[in-house]
């Protein structure tokens, strides 16, 4: 049935398809289905328990789906390990930010770019002296992300001495340095003031002008709303809604899923 | 002035041996930095380099020649390791990983054996001369050049893990693997990686030691023992702290044989080793942190 809502199956840059996980008797993810758009932004909302980040997770390559399958602009996906993914185009960050917090700012960024441009580390190290006019080039780039989000002053500080909001930032910089055709932004604005989640909006919206898919869960429905084209209602792991912002706030099923369980968002 | 004299050439004899725990010690962080697990092969290594090393000595009869191919070979060998032994443990957490080390030390040491022999091997220095005398010191050359080598591979490790984005990859695996893969770095070829520069390590500590020492199958272990104190007491993970605590470990050891007694050598570094440890247990330079399998 959530197949059948999505217009055309033209341009999709994500297909999930009948994907479920079980931990233990417990389905965290039972049989879901859905697409994203290419240059489109999708959120998935829920209570929470509902399944959000074991769906990210299985996306993402952290966690293995019990069944179904996960399919990047036509490449099935659901069996390649995490950083193959990040390869084929896909980009994350994390509700609990991972960044590493004893580099600088900076090679947080550059780190972001190995997977493109090495096809392993034995050729990277054959070409150390080249490698070494690239690894400027690659700090040139990273440069260019960190002043897209005003950290270039705070370059060669250690990531782990940023404030919470601009560790977010640069995680999400991170992710754009690997240069991701999709984007999966784990819960961008929590922990954010009212400012600092304006601004993430901003830059998540400027992202997704230049083209960038996204693929958003947020507890911040204001950022939901404004965001998305289309959105992905789930609870306990199973399909409950989708469509469009408007069509979704006035789904009875919806309102009862988020009544029943009397969450904060 | 003799005793000047003296103390200049203890000093250089400390430096040197220093240098070659350091370089063990280097070996020993690095995996560690990565898996969390002590690596027991990382003595065999050196041996290795050692051994190998003579065995082709014999082959080029070029010193030289003979150091850089061997050294070549046992980083390589570090790899093959790996995939051999690490990379098929099917739950790699740090006590399961440091067991295979084990195993892997006791089959590095047989085949050694069973291919190189029992017999202690050795090369001539890489100076024509073995000891040289300035200003009325006298050092011997191996020493000279076992602290230019270390000091080298020291800056080019430096370059390495902070100037390449390949270095900087691995840092972030040993950071946090999960996070690393999730950015696209793929974590177990950065071990993979981590391995061989170990044995780099080791490689060359054992290739540039054997001229003074000489080299036998079964000295691994105890180099390997020398290199973790020295890990151990720069603080384990730390890698400037390896370089201190090596090289902190082989003026103490010098010195003590020397002014008390040189059959009491390993003992005093070792009681030193344990003071530090009893004042400072995360080591000179190591903070305490949560070890992450």
């Amino acid at each position: 049935m959530s197949g059948e809502s999505i217009a055309a199956a033209t341009g999709d840059i994500l297909e999930v398809a009948g994907l479920s996980r079980n931990f233990g008797a417990i389905a965290a993810v039972a049989d879901l289905s859905f697409k994203v758009r290419e240059g489109e932004v999708k959120a998935v909302i829920g209570p929470n328990g509902a399944g959000k980040t074991t769906l990210f997770d299985m996306i993402a390559g952290v966690t293995a789906p019990s069944s179904g399958r996960i399919t990047l602009a036509g490449e099935r996906i659901e069996r390649m390990p995490a950083h193959k993914r990040v390869d084929r185009g896909i980009g994350r960050t994390f509700q609990t930010l991972q960044i590493f917090t004893e580099m600088s700012v900076l090679e947080n960024v550059v780190v972001g770019h190995y997977p493109r441009g090495h096809s392993g580390w034995v050729n990277a190290l054959l070409r150390l002296p080249s490698g070494l006019s690239e690894e400027r080039r690659e700090r040139e780039h990273a440069m260019a992300l960190l002043e897209r989000v005003g950290l270039a002053d705070r370059a060669n500080d250690r990531a782990g001495d940023l404030s919470f909001g601009d560790r977010k930032l640069l995680e999400l910089m991170r992710a754009l340095a690997t240069g991701p055709r999709l984007l999966l932004l784990d819960e961008p604005a929590a922990g954010l003031s009212h400012a600092g989640a304006e601004r993430m909006m901003e830059i998540v919206a400027e992202l997704n002008a230049d083209g960038l898919s996204v693929l958003l869960v947020e507890h911040n429905m204001r950022m939901v709303m404004n965001l998305s084209h289309d959105i992905l209602v789930i609870g306990n792991g199973r399909f409950i809604a989708e469509g469009t912002p408007d069509a979704v706030r006035t789904n009875p099923d919806v309102i009862a899923a988020y009544l029943g369980e009397d969450e904060d968002a | 002035m003799d005793g000047t004299n003296t103390l200049v050439q203890l000093v250089i004899a400390g430096l040197s041996i220093g240098s070659i725990y350091a370089l063990i010690a280097l070996g020993f962080n690095i995996v560690f930095k990565c898996t969390g697990a002590m690596n027991f092969a990382q003595g065999e290594w050196v041996m290795m380099g050692g051994m190998v090393t003579a065995a082709l000595f014999g082959v080029f009869s070029s010193v030289g020649l003979a150091v850089v191919t061997a050294t070549v070979l046992i980083g390589a060998i570090g790899l093959v390791s790996e995939r051999i032994t690490i990379w098929p443990v099917r739950r790699p957490d740090p006590m399961t990983l440091t067991l295979v080390t084990v195993g892997l030390a006791i089959v590095s040491r047989s085949l050694v054996m069973i291919f190189l022999g029992k017999m202690p091997a050795g090369y001539s220095g890489f100076s024509g001369t073995d000891v040289i005398s300035i200003e009325g010191v006298t050092v011997q050359t191996q020493s000279l050049w076992i602290i230019a080598i270390t000091l080298l591979f020291l800056v080019l490790m430096h370059f390495f893990f902070e100037r390449t984005v390949l270095g900087k990859a691995l840092r972030a695996v040993s950071a946090d693997p999960q996070a690393a893969s999730l950015v696209g770095i793929p974590s177990s070829q950065m071990l993979m990686l981590a391995f061989g520069l170990a044995a780099l390590a080791g490689g060359i500590a054992g290739a540039i030691v054997t001229p003074l020492t000489l080299m036998t199958y079964d000295q691994g272990a105890t180099l390997g023992f020398k290199g973790f104190s020295a890990a151990m007491l720069g603080g384990i993970g730390n890698l400037p702290g390896a370089v201190v605590g090596g090289l902190l470990l082989g003026l103490i050891e010098t010195f003590g044989s020397f002014y008390i007694s040189s059959h009491f050598k390993d003992a005093i570094s070792f009681a030193v080793l344990l003071l530090i440890l009893f004042m400072r247990p995360a080591g000179l330079f190591g903070r305490v942190e949560v070890v992450k399998a």
